[in-house]
This record gives structure tokens, sequence and C-alpha cells, in this order.
């Protein structure tokens, strides 16, 4: 520990410095370095799985790092727990909320720190308590509310004023806009001001470009891990941030044919889906894809990605628009409808969606397909057959290991993919489904799933590919959508815009917007 | 040794392991009370295989024991909890005695067999109310079968005060014609071995069939182990909560219906006592597998059967109750087991190397 490290630590509230954290099978932080300065806003943005909650949890005490330091206003800190980071005066609020649904709000926020009259709970003054930080900062809610009864936005308020009963000097808000509509995150963010006017530090986690340069006053971008950008806001741009964010190489380069794609298969016209809070998540979106054709849906996570493809795949309703399939109407059919009609879907989350883990892998093989001969026939399943299949597409697929027998819950990451990629490609489908298809996998695992994909692709059938990885968009789709809130911000050809240009798209800049200023002949709006 | 047949055989080991620990707790509680142990276990079995007469009993509380457990076992394995075999039974009771008084003449080749499907609709039907309410509000099935419990409950003891009240004393309907009657295997004394049994495993071989053979039984358990991927899967929910509270209720109905055609030939109040909960115990102990099942239902009612034994040896049949709940305690509690199985097969390794 040399002494000038430690002069230059101490105008900063957190330095991280050279964080390491090896988790089993994923090197989650690669020597990450950063600071925040006392009382600034800084955010740290990346894309999904790019580091940054794992970050934050070992800044809170949650994981140990692997490698590292953590400096807290100039002084080391070795945190083995939230306890201990909570007494310097870190706070958290999750990406996933952590209250007691059915305590009111008063009650959640003492939770663990209860005012004590005697040895009872003091639940005046806590009330009172509470009240007042809420009325200081401007985060307004009703202290005798129950937590159930109350919006998402307000719930996330009450896990501020939480953080903020606790002492905390340093607030963590872990992607605090992505459960809140536009309205609430313009709520949010004026709290966040007040918050550092009062001397706060906050670190901003976020993977939407537009908010960050509202907000921030720093970023630290990462991606893969890494940082790999570290910049004053006033001295950056989107088009920058875009760029850091998700890198100029591709790491990957494919051989994708030449290919005419034949007559429209899937025809979508003004499709509106709403999300689990019934708010629209998709709103009219339209397009067509071809036979042999891949059409990608590029954006970033919670733009209505996830809404889009449950909703063609008959997991989640319609509520208006058309969606139609070879010709006939689709939109009010169910799963098993659609995958009898030759629609597969590989979902972006395989362990909670596409297989059962206690099933073996002869079982997950088949699901979905259960009911179709030669796997059953007159309510009976045939196991010589399925067992079959079972080997047959293992050896295909190279899952491994390979006993068909083995629950599949056992299976790595990467076979676990494979599996369900075997399964819905195995099943010969006119048209797939494939969201975040490479989400988790190593290299080498990549390159095998684009292979297959463009394989698809040559036998005729038509692709919808959903990916928040721009790159895995950009090397396999013959067309490309960018998706920001609900919305299509333009439709192009992969070599048509640059990489910075979609970034733009990305963060709800349409096509028209991004490729006027080139274009002055056409400012006629 | 394969993963599979590890796990397969801890499956079995568990059960079995707390049996045994339990029995040994058992012995502990009567050597502290200042008996002899052996002796009160000699009488216990004595109790329950020592006789014709003690076989008899025996198999005619198995007969229920394992309907019931069948009906709770086949709800876990669809992730459904259904605790309401008890009115479950007791509707299917009621079915078998409303039908059966009124069989007159009838054929017994049509008595019995339409006695019996009426029992099983009655319980399908009961226990549907539950699964309809979940499937389509998501109504908690607990709370639902409780309740349900209890209107079945006030039902039968209408029906045998009200419209179908005989005789004098209790409380109680006719017997049913005799051409409903399940005629028994064999007659000792007063008890009788009961055809039932016969009927109860064969259950328990086609539930097994169903979940394992079966896409039916491929789309419950998935199901109960993940609904998310079953929906995926393009598998209903609904329909595999509503089929599945169905066929649970079913068994459970049929449980009624061999109390009253094999046992006590009509219904009175409360004539199920407590077999539907007891289904849970047997569910649990024979870790919801059909075949476990018929060991664990054979167990509860070897150990309730030689109860009545020990007593006689100056031992309150309370320890039964306690014998019982422990091995619930150490199923339920499965870890504890485990982790002493691989202790003990550690121990063994260290043995041989
Ligand atoms: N507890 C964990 N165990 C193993 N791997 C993890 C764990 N938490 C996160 N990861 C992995 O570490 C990487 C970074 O994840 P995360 O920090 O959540 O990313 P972000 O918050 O930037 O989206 C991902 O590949 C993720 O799968
Ligand atoms: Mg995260």
């Amino acid at each position: 520990m040399s002494s000038t490290a430690e002069i230059n630590y101490e105008n900063y509230a957190v330095v991280m410095k050279d964080i390491v954290k090896q988790f089993p099978k994923v090197l989650a932080n690669d020597r990450v370095n950063l600071s925040a300065k006392k009382g600034e806003i800084h955010a740290i943005i990346g894309e999904n799985g790019a580091g940054k909650s794992t970050l934050m949890n070992q800044l809170y005490g949650l994981y140990r790092q692997t490698s590292g330091d953590i400096y807290i206003n100039g002084q080391k800190k070795d945190f083995s727990g939230p306890g201990d980071a909570i007494k310097v005066g870190i706070g958290m609020v999750h990406q996933h909320f952590m209250l007691v649904n059915n305590l009111t709000v008063a009650e959640n926020i003492v939770l663990g720190c209860e005012p004590l009259k005697d040895i009872r709970f003091d639940i005046k003054k806590a009330r009172k308590q509470v009240k007042e930080l809420s009325e200081k900062y401007g985060l307004i809610v009703d202290v005798d509310a129950v937590i159930e009864d109350l919006p998402v936005g307000t719930q996330q308020r009450v896990e501020i004023i939480k953080t903020l009963y606790r002492g905390a000097e340093i607030l963590i808000l872990d992607e605090p806009t992505a459960v809140l509509t536009p309205q609430e995150t313009q709520e949010l963010f004026v709290i966040m001001k007040k918050l550092k006017n009062d001397g706060k530090t906050i670190l901003f986690i976020s993977h939407k470009l537009n908010e960050v340069m509202t907000i921030s006053d720093n970023i630290t971008v990462m991606r893969q891990g890494k940082v790999t950008g570290r910049v004053a806001k006033d001295m950056t741009d989107e088009r920058q941030l875009a760029n850091m964010m998700v890198g100029r190489e591709v790491v990957l380069s494919i051989e994708k044919p030449e290919k005419t794609p034949g007559e429209t298969v899937v025809k979508v016209s003004g499709l509106w889906v709403k999300d689990n809070r019934k708010l629209d998540a998709v709103e009219g979106l339209s397009f067509e894809i071809k036979k042999g054709e891949v059409l990608g849906i590029a954006g970033v996570a919670g733009n209505g990605q996830t809404e889009l493809v449950e909703a063609l795949t008959g997991l989640r309703k319609i509520e208006k628009g058309q969606y139609n399939y070879k010709g006939h109407d689709f939109s009010r059919k169910d799963v098993a409808e659609l995958r009898g009609a030759k629609i597969t879907h590989i979902p972006e989350d395989r362990h909670k969606y596409a297989m059962i883990k206690e099933y073996p892998n002869y079982y997950n093989l088949i699901l979905g397909r259960h009911l179709e001969m030669p796997f059953s026939r007159r309510g009976f399943l045939r196991k010589k057959d399925i067992v079959e299949n079972a080997d047959s597409m293992i050896e295909r697929f190279d899952v491994r290991p390979t006993d068909s027998n083995n629950p599949s819950g056992n299976l790595s990451g990467g076979n676990q993919q494979k599996l369900v990629l075997a399964r819905e490609i195995g099943a010969n489908p006119d048209f797939i489904v494939i969201d975040q298809p490479t989400r988790g996998l190593d290299v080498g695992a990549i390159e095998y799933v684009h292979k297959e994909i463009i394989n698809l692709r040559q036998k005729d059938v038509a692709i919808l590919l959903v990916s928040m990885e721009l790159e895995e968009v950009l090397t396999l789709s013959d067309r490309i959508i960018v998706m920001y809130e609900g919305r299509a911000m333009g439709e192009f050809k992969p070599s048509e815009l640059s990489i910075e240009e979609i970034g733009l798209m990305m963060a709800g800049k349409t096509l028209e917007q991004i490729t006027q200023p080139q274009n002055p002949g056409g400012d006629k709006k | 040794m394969t993963i599979q047949s590890k796990k397969r055989a801890i499956k079995i080991l568990v059960p079995v392991l707390s049996v045994i620990i339990a029995l040994l707790i058992g012995a502990i509680v009567i050597l502290a009370i200042g008996k002899n142990p052996i002796v009160a276990y000699k009488e216990m079995f004595i109790g329950a295989f020592g006789s014709k007469m003690s076989w008899a009993s025996n198999i005619t509380k198995m007969t229920s024991l394992l309907l019931t457990g069948l009906a709770v076992a086949f709800g876990f394995r669809a992730g459904v909890f259904n605790i309401g075999a008890e009115g479950q039974m007791a509707v299917g009771g009621m079915a078998a005695a409303v039908v059966g008084i009124n069989m007159g003449q009838t054929p017994m080749i049509i008595a019995v067999p339409v006695t019996i499907l009426c029992s099983i609709m009655a319980g399908a039907v009961w226990a549907s109310i539950a699964g309809i309410l979940k499937a389509k509000t998501g109504a908690h099935e607990v709370i639902t079968t409780i309740m349900l419990n209890w209107i079945a409950y006030h039902i039968g003891n209408y029906l045998v005060v009200g419209p179908l009240a005989v005789g004098d004393g209790v409380p109680k309907s006719p017997e049913i014609a005799k051409s409903a009657q399940l005629p028994p295997l064999l007659t000792v004394q007063a008890s009788t071995l009961p055809s039932g049994i016969i009927i109860a495993v064969a259950a328990a071989i086609i539930i097994y069939i169903i979940l394992e053979k079966t896409t039916a039984g491929y789309e419950l358990k998935a199901v109960g182990f993940n609904p998310y991927a079953a929906e995926y899967g393009g598998i209903s929910i609904s329909k595999n909560i509503i089929l599945t509270m169905a066929i649970s209720g079913g068994l459970a109905g049929l449980a009624g219906a061999m109390e009253v055609m094999c046992v006590h030939l009509r219904i009175f109040g409360s004539f199920t006592s407590g077999r539907g909960f007891d289904g849970i115990t047997i569910a649990l102990i024979g870790q919801n597998s059909p075949i476990g099942s018929i060991f664990s239902a054979f167990l509860i009612s070897s150990l309730r059967t030689g109860s009545t034994n020990m007593q006689f040896a100056g031992i309150p049949d309370d320890l039964v109750g306690l014998i019982q709940g422990i091995i619930i305690f150490l199923v339920a509690a499965e870890r504890i087991i485990k982790t002493l199985i691989i202790k003990l097969f550690r121990v063994k390794g260290g043995e041989n190397a």
C-alpha cells in the first residue's frame, strides 16, 4: 500500500481497486477499478451480465472479492457481510426488492433495527422517524400502507428510505429504473438529485444510456467483467458510451452464405402486448419473416423483447394486432397449437422455462412433443422410441455426459442449452423464436450455437432472433429491428448502419433521426 | 453405482431408517416408563400378525389408509396439496351408501361396480371444486379443501339424522343392499379379510402406471416439478390441476366406498374417523410413490393393529402415535437421515480401504 495512493483515495467515498471475482464457472469481475467522489452520482453501465451487480454486491459485503481492495472514505475495508457495509454507511437497493410483503412501510423500514420502548417495539417512534426522512427527501409514501398494496415505484422508495434510515451515506441503486415507468423514473431522478445535494454519494447502475446522460456526473462502463471506460458525463455522449458498452470488435465471424429468402412465413402487424404489470410492453410492432431468413431484434433488455417472444410463442396474450403464420391467423392460438404448427422456441431462461431439471434427458427431449408419435400412442409413453430419440439427439448435438437417463438438472449450462437446442431444432420447425441463445455460454459453445442457427437458415426456417448482444444480432441476421420501449426504432440490414448508430437507436433515437444529419436533403420535416 | 440408483436407494433408505430410529426411540421411552421394550414390541408384533383375526383387522385398516395415501401422494406429484381427502372420502362413502341402499334386487355384478363408480365420481367432483377454484382463481387448495371437509362432514351428519336416518341410538343410515356389499375374502369370527384390499392395491398399481407410463403422468409431474416449463411445453396447468384433483378425490372417494361396502355397510357420523388425514402420513412415509404407499399403509395399519395388544402389556397406545410422529418428522426432515446415510457410507468406504 503506497502512501500516494492513500492520499488520492481520501477524496473518494468509494474506491474499488483491481477487484477480481471468480465464480465457479464465470469470471464476473476482472481487475475492475471504480472510484466515486463524495457527493457525486456515479453511473455504472454495461450490458446484462457485464458484472455490475456482482461488483456492487462485493461493495455491499454480500460477496467477498477473490482479490482486490475496497476503500471507503480513504480507509481500507474488509467486509464480512452486509452488516459491516451498513456500519460504514453503505446502503443498497437491489434489483429485486427485499421487502416483507404483508408488513407496513414503517415496519419494513425499521425491520432489523427497531426502536425499542422497554423491550417492546416502539411503532410510534418508528413512524415518526420514517415520516421525517420521507419528507426531507421528497420520498412521498404512506408509512402505514401495507407493502403488497403499493406500486413498484413506491416500494422502491421504501427501499431507499430504509437505507437512509440505517444511516447510508453511500447509496447503491442496482438498475432502479428497470422496473419503473418513465414517469416514475423522472420522479426517482428528482429524489436522487436531492440526495446528492445533501452530500450523499450515489452509485447508479443502468444500461440505459439516456438515463445515464441525464442524471450522472461520472460514468464507468463495464463489458464482460472488465472496465472499458471511465468518463465524465460532460466529456462524452451516447455514441461513445454505446461504443464502449457493446464493444467495437466482432469476436466471432461466422460464414453466412448468400441466400435469397423465400415466401413470407410470419407476418406481424400492429402487435400490442402487455407486461406482467399490465403496462404496454410491445406497442404496435410490425414485421415479416420469410423462409430462410433471420430477423434480428436488437435493443437493451427490458424494452419489450421478452413480451414479444412470449406473445409469438403463445405464452402471453396478444392484446391487439395481427399474427399471421403461413397465411392463417395465429393470434389466439395456445402453446400446444403453435407447437403443433411447427413453431418452436428457445427461451431466454432455459432453467426456468425450457426444461424440467428433475426429468431425465430423454423426457426433456420430448417436452412439447410428448403427445406426438412415436413418443406416445393412445396416451401411453413409448419409452423405447423416447430413449432412441434422446440418444440420437444427444449424439447429434454433442450433449455431455451422453447418458440419456441423466437428470437434465445435472448438466452444465452449455449442455443444457444444447439439450434445448436439440429439442427445438430437432422438431424440424418452420418458424423458430430464439431468445438470447448464447447467454452465459463460453466462446466455443457460442460458436456452435451460431452455426446451428445458420444451418436452420439454410434449411429455409423462418427465424426470429432476439439478443442483447449486438454482435450476435449483426452476425446472424439478414435484417434487424431495434426495439426501444416496445416500439421499433427502425429496420435495416446489418451492413447499413454502424454500431454507434445502432447504439443510438438502442437509446431511443429513430432511424430517421440518425440518418438525417448525414442526409441534409431530407430535412423536410 | 450410478447417480440414479443411488438416489433410488436413498429414497427407500430414508423411510426405512426413519422407522428403525423411531422404533429405537420408542424403545427408550418404554424403558423410561419402566417396561421391557422387547416384550412390548413382541406383543405389538403378535397383535398385528399373530393370528388370522389380527391379519383381518390389520388389512381392513390398511385398505382405506392405502387409498387415502394414494390420493394425497398423487396430488403431491402434480404439486397439489390435497388435504381434503377426509371430506372426499366422506362424500364417497355417502354416495356409496345412497346408491348401495337403493340397489335392491340388482345383481351384484352390476350393483358393486355401479356403487364403486358413483363414490369415485362423488369424491372426484368434490375435489374438483377445489381444483377448479385453484385453476381459475388461484385459491389455495389447502384452504378450500379444508372448507370442503367441513361441508362434507356436516352433510354427512345431516344425512344420518335426516333423510337416511334409521333406528335408535347413534344416528346412522340403513345397511346397503346385500348386492352392493363386497364379499370378504375370508371371515374369521367377527372379523373379515376385506376384498377391498385387492381393489386398493390394484388402484396403487394403476396410479403407478398413470404416473410412470402415460402422457397424463408425464404432464402431471411436469406441472408439479416446474409449471413454467410445463406451460412452455404446451401443457395446460389449469387442466392438469383440475385433473389431478379429480383423480386424487376419486381415490379418496373410493376409500369411503370401501369403508361402506366392506366394513360398516352403512354410514354414521364421521365414519371416516380421520383416515383422510392419515393419508398425508401415508403419502409422506411412502415418499409420494404409489408402491411406497402400499408399504407405508401396511406399516401404519400394523402399528395401529398391534397397539391394542401392546396395551395388554401395560403400555399405553399413545406410544404408536409417538412412533408415527417420529417417523413423519424424520421423513419430512430427510436431511437428517440423508446425512446419516452419507456418514454410514463413508464409514463403510473407510473400512474397505
Ligand atoms: N452467484 C453467482 N454464481 C455464479 N455466477 C454468477 C453469480 N452471480 C452472477 N454470476 C455471473 O456473473 C456474470 C455477471 O453477472 P452480474 O453481475 O449479475 O451482471 P450484471 O449485473 O452486469 O447484469 C454473469 O455471467 C452471471 O451469470
Ligand atoms: Mg445486474
